[in-house]
């Protein structure tokens, strides 16, 4: 028998933490003086009220739900592939080569083509700390941090080097061109009558985001390969006494781990910049973890945390518009508390919670 | 309820008062700070110390944004410019391609890009001969030292930071044909950048072969050069800001980079603002060299006088300094 009912465990537990959280932020905004009910107001409106602020929170969520769905297809196989900034930094290296490579017609023949360069420099990133894991017992958290700094060097090399577009001072390539342009949610939604921001970024990636959450779903949950990954992941000696290669197993999880945080260039670099440039995952390869650690490494709490994080990202720096005397730290800080008590103080709200309905269970009973 | 509709009064009430402040400050002069930050102790924060004292001196206010994302530069460049900012200010050459697609769509407003380049009809371009002012600290550390060999520590590789390089190298060769430029950059990232104690690791590596006279071009970085430097008892030159006071006896001098000038101008000039590419150099004050009570027992007259004459030659022509970037290459070592 469920301890809590349905509601109570997807619902209410995350909203008294959505609202302890506000609560402590507002406690902090109180402490330097400030309004907490006006930081809240801003930063949900900055975040949701209007279509260019939607579009820019469905960018951010675009990117922490291809790298929170990088984060947990590794972690079902209990591999900590906290390497993801570097994944899709080489991603971005593998869309750029092929954007750059053909003068492309149109975007639907780009597109494809794209994906398979992001995943597959993505996944090779991967696949050498695998290899490492599998073979040589090389610990996966070590092997692919170091290799977050190596792509970081190698994407500098590249935008300094034969990358570089010669007619600018910045290293970055030249632009892909307009066959290359991913359509805007502006774009795909004016054919209806919508009027969307034409300023936000929001584009097609944001749909490839929600089918490549499904195809995750799919894989871990309706494939022989994601049973493997998932007996992996709990048992790697009876997985090993069932005849699963451990080998296979760990490579295949990284590949395809490292794959997905390659497609993030498909948002920002293909989608957003249209050109590459150095300094475009931002970290989104880290916050990938959290965001997989609050959606509890399922495909649909990723995206429902990609798009918290991404309404954080974007109703933070609307803070900083309509609150100046808030700084760039303080949303910083307004931001780590929420994620606290969404995230790791789950179990906080959650355990006396599920007491609590034992508890009104039980004397229902006895009644 | 009650206290739903009491939350959402008082929201509607603060967010008419912010529609307000934004039409009724409208004109106000805007400037937006690079994801380095507004307190670099270098390149941004000269830009806000102009921007501040255009504010003291002349009663205004203005309104700056820091960023905190890419994807935020066109973002924070718009909005700026729909609530009717003008000018507006940015400070590095990351905004180009942001600026490139906003500007064509404000035409009324004016755009200040320092250290960027953009061809637009309503955009002006701060460029600076950062060359000259390396030159001149390049003579300064030839004359200081005393092991003919000297060093230069740079931030992130880039021909930016090359052009510093080539400048300075061209200085200590002028006082000293046959003198030794160590040359080392912090590394490829932008966290070459903030990286006080690999700063500090090349200073001493450099020491170890010789120089005792450190120049670092490479921003937060810079600040570990300056402290190795100091308690290894050589001397260093500062950049950008004058940080000759960080530690008064050790920093030779600082090449300057007037940001704050160009933004005081810019802010100054408000609407009226001028387009095209403005140059700011040794000629225009836009470049210069620091002296102040916390160099002044180092920086003695003989360097002085070279350094002035090095920079009186640069103003009338007679001293050409090669600009790396005219042609990404560097005509001595």
């Amino acid at each position: 028998m469920d301890k809590m009912p349905r509601w109570a465990d997807v619902i209410l537990v995350p909203l008294i933490n959505i609202s302890l959280a506000f609560i402590a932020a507002g406690l902090v905004v109180m402490a330097i003086g400030q309004n907490p009910l006006d930081m809240m107001y801003y930063m949900v409106k900055g975040a949701l009220g209007s279509s260019s602020g939607i579009g820019y929170t469905m960018y951010y969520a675009t990117n922490f739900i291809f790298t929170g769905l990088a984060f947990a297809v590794a972690m079902h196989a209990k591999l900590f592939n906290i390497g993801g900034e570097g994944q899709a930094i080489m991603g971005g290296v593998g869309a750029a080569i092929v954007l750059l490579a053909v003068p492309w017609p149109h975007w639907t023949l780009a597109l494809p083509f794209a994906i398979l360069g992001a995943a597959a420099l993505g996944a090779a990133w991967a696949a050498i700390p695998a290899y490492l894991q599998a073979k040589r017992g090389s610990h996966i958290v070590i092997t692919t941090i170091m290799f977050n700094f190596i792509a970081a060097a190698i994407i500098g090399f590249l935008l300094n080097g034969w990358m570089k577009d010669p007619t600018t001072q910045n290293a970055e390539t030249r632009n892909f061109g307009e066959g290359a342009h991913l359509p805007t949610f502006h774009e795909m939604l004016a054919p209806f009558g919508i009027e969307f921001s034409k300023s936000a970024p929001a584009n097609f990636s944001f749909i490839l985001a929600l089918v490549c959450a499904f195809l995750v779903w799919i894989l871990i949950w309706k494939t022989r390969l994601g049973y493997q990954i998932r007996a992996f992941g709990w048992s790697p000696s009876a997985t090993a006494y069932a005849g699963i290669s451990s080998v296979r197993v760990t490579i295949i999880a990284m590949l395809i781990s490292g794959g997905l945080a390659g497609l993030l260039a498909i948002n920002v670099v293909m989608g957003e910049q249209e050109r590459l440039i150095k300094e475009f995952v931002e970290g989104a390869g880290f916050m990938g973890i959290a965001v997989a650690l609050m959606g509890r490494n399922h495909p649909f709490g990723i995206v429902l945390a990609g798009l918290l994080f991404g309404m954080l990202n974007q109703g933070g720096f609307e803070l900083l518009w309509e609150m100046p005397d808030i700084s760039r730290e303080m949303v910083l800080v307004i931001q780590a508390l929420i994620i606290i008590f969404t995230g790791a103080l789950d179990r906080m709200t959650r355990d006396p919670l599920e007491k609590l309905f034992i508890m009104m269970r039980n004397r229902r009973e006895a009644a | 309820m009650k206290l739903i509709k009491t939350l959402l009064g008082a929201a509607a009430i603060v967010a008419a008062a912010s529609t307000a402040f934004a039409e009724g400050h409208g004109a106000n002069p805007a400037i937006i700070f690079d994801l380095g930050g507004k307190f670099d102790k270098s390149f941004n924060e000269a830009a806000f110390t102009g921007a501040q004292r255009w504010a003291e001196e002349t009663g205004g206010e203005f309104r700056e944004i820091e960023l905190s994302s890419e994807a935020q530069r066109e973002q924070a460049l718009r909005r700026f410019a729909e609530q009717g900012a003008n000018p507006i200010v940015m400070t590095g050459f990351a905004f180009s391609s942001a600026l490139e697609t906003v500007a064509p769509d404000f035409p009324d407003t004016k755009f200040v890009i320092v250290d960027g380049y953009v061809d637009a009809p309503n955009v002006r371009v701060v460029a600076f001969s950062e060359h000259e002012g390396s030159y001149l600290v390049g003579v300064a550390a030839a004359m200081a030292s005393e092991s003919d060999v000297v060093g230069f520590v740079g931030g992130m590789d880039i021909p930016l930071i090359r052009k510093f390089a080539c400048g300075y190298v061209q200085g200590v060769k002028s006082v000293n044909p046959d003198a030794t430029v160590i040359q080392n950059m912090t590394g490829t990232t932008p966290a070459a950048w903030n990286d006080p104690v690999k700063g500090g690791e090349l200073t001493r590596a450099q020491i170890a072969q010789g120089a005792d006279v450190v120049y670092a071009a490479a921003g937060g970085t810079g600040v570990g050069v300056l402290q190795t430097a100091a308690d290894e008892g050589i001397f260093s030159v500062g950049v950008d800001s004058n940080q000759n006071y960080l530690h008064p006896g050790s920093v030779l001098t600082s090449m300057l980079k007037r940001v704050d000038n160009a933004v005081y101008e810019a802010f100054t000039e408000g609407t009226m603002l001028s387009t095209g590419v403005v140059v700011m150099d040794t000629s225009t004050g836009g470049i210069d060299y620091a002296v102040d009570e916390y160099n002044a027992d180092v920086f003695t007259d003989e360097i002085a006088a070279a350094v002035e004459a090095a920079k009186a030659g640069i103003i009338d022509g007679s001293i050409v300094v090669h600009n790396y970037e005219s042609d990404n290459s560097c005509p001595v070592e």
